[in-house]
């Protein structure tokens, strides 16, 4: 009992940790002794080349892509663009019909969020939400797709790692997420001026004494007030790509566990693994497009707040 | 090992019960929002289920790092 076990959890470990593992272009360092297939390669120079398995991946250190969730992502963005134009380009001023109503209604649910939710002047910000709604929306969806679909295709063409939902990748919400936190500092700079936002940072939520004896004690509150503001400011864009990325990579962590169910064959539990996965699904169905909303919302909410004058 | 899986149930039990009293509190003050001023009702499930989706993601946050302990950190632990 004990071996059969510790076979088969073995089997499990390496079945998820090969699905969570990104298909990687990167710069493997001089000297770096490749292994494969049985056969020994010593790189005699520092070269760009794919990753052959996760510990070569690990090894390329900072010089390394994520082709796929690139390309997925980079594709999504792309299939979002076209089809919101070609609706646009068609649109009928009459009675619209099918994809046309699907469109408008994104595009009046956005609007309608953004002018609750912000109160400046930019245009902007109500493209932009747009655009990390959906876009966040389809990179979610990918995890609907069949855990081993693309992946065991992908093999058949002699690509070994691939990591279809790229919003799994840490890389890629994190990276949203400080596109938004250059677009506050830029506004913020922008809007209030910099005088006035650094005044925000070191004048709150302690208001500094400016006359009377109590003025000795104004460095050191301006010098609490930085240091809580500016861990406010920097814990806003960690959260926001956090969140999204612990969400999406905790969904796909239950698909590729419930996969794992499906390895002994018809049996009672690969019935139970089918049913549990179009639970999950369904279930799924509602926190991508929770996520994705809710990305949206905090982006245009931190956005505001770099427009609000005092 | 046994640390791994005691630290992985910890983490959902611990997650899991502060979610579970955040989500009580939310959907409560909502039925009383919502039984005071029934016009108010579209309005403030649109802010529930943003908040519920806050909620929500430290526990499943919770989940995944706890299944990733379980299956994949604990065997190579062993």
């Amino acid at each position: 009992m004990a071996s059969e076990t510790t076979t088969e959890t073995f089997d499990t470990s390496a079945y998820i940790s090969h699905h969570l593992q990104n298909l990687v272009y990167g710069k493997l360092p001089e000297g770096y002794e490749r292994v494969e297939d049985g056969h020994h390669e010593v790189l005699e120079q520092a070269s760009w080349t794919w990753a052959h398995s996760a510990q070569e991946a690990a090894d390329m250190g900072f010089n390394a892509l994520h082709v796929d969730s690139l390309a997925w992502s980079f594709g999504l963005g792309v299939i979002f663009c076209l089809l919101f134009a070609s609706v646009a380009r068609k649109a009928s001023s009459g009675v619209p019909a099918g994809l046309q109503n699907f469109v408008e209604m994104i595009v009046d649910f956005v609007d309608g969020n953004v002018k609750d939710m912000f109160h400046g002047k930019n245009a902007l910000v109500a493209p932009l939400a747009l655009t990390i709604f959906v876009w966040v929306f389809l990179m979610n969806f990918m995890d609907l797709i069949p855990v081993d679909l693309i992946p065991k295709i992908m093999e058949a063409f002699g690509i070994h790692y691939q990591k279809i939902v790229p919003s799994t990748d840490p890389n890629i919400t994190l990276g949203m997420a400080l596109g938004v936190f250059v677009l506050m500092i830029y506004y913020s700079l922008k809007v209030k001026g910099p005088i006035a936002f650094i005044k925000e940072l070191s004048c709150q939520p302690f208001a500094p004494p400016t006359k009377g004896p109590a003025i000795i004690l104004a460095p050191l509150l301006i010098a609490v007030n930085l240091f809580m503001e500016i861990v406010g400011l920097l814990a806003k864009p960690f959260s926001l790509g956090l969140r999204l990325f612990g969400n999406m990579y905790a969904g796909e962590m239950i698909f590729i566990l419930i996969a794992t169910m499906f390895v002994g064959g018809l049996s009672f539990w690969f019935v139970l693994g089918g049913l549990l996965q179009i639970g999950w699904a369904i279930f799924h169905i509602l926190i991508i497009t929770l996520q994705a909303f809710i990305f949206m919302v905090l982006t245009v909410v931190y956005l505001s707040m770099s427009h609000e004058e005092h | 090992m046994e640390l791994v899986i005691v630290a992985a149930a910890i983490m959902l039990g611990l997650g899991a019960l502060g979610a579970a009293i955040g989500m009580g509190l939310l959907g409560g003050r909502l039925l009383e929002g919502t039984a005071r001023q029934p016009e108010l009702a579209a309005m403030l499930q649109g802010k529930m289920f943003l908040l519920a989706g806050l909620i929500d993601a430290v526990p499943i946050i919770g989940v995944g790092i706890a299944m990733y302990l379980i299956f994949v950190v604990a065997p190579s632990v062993a």
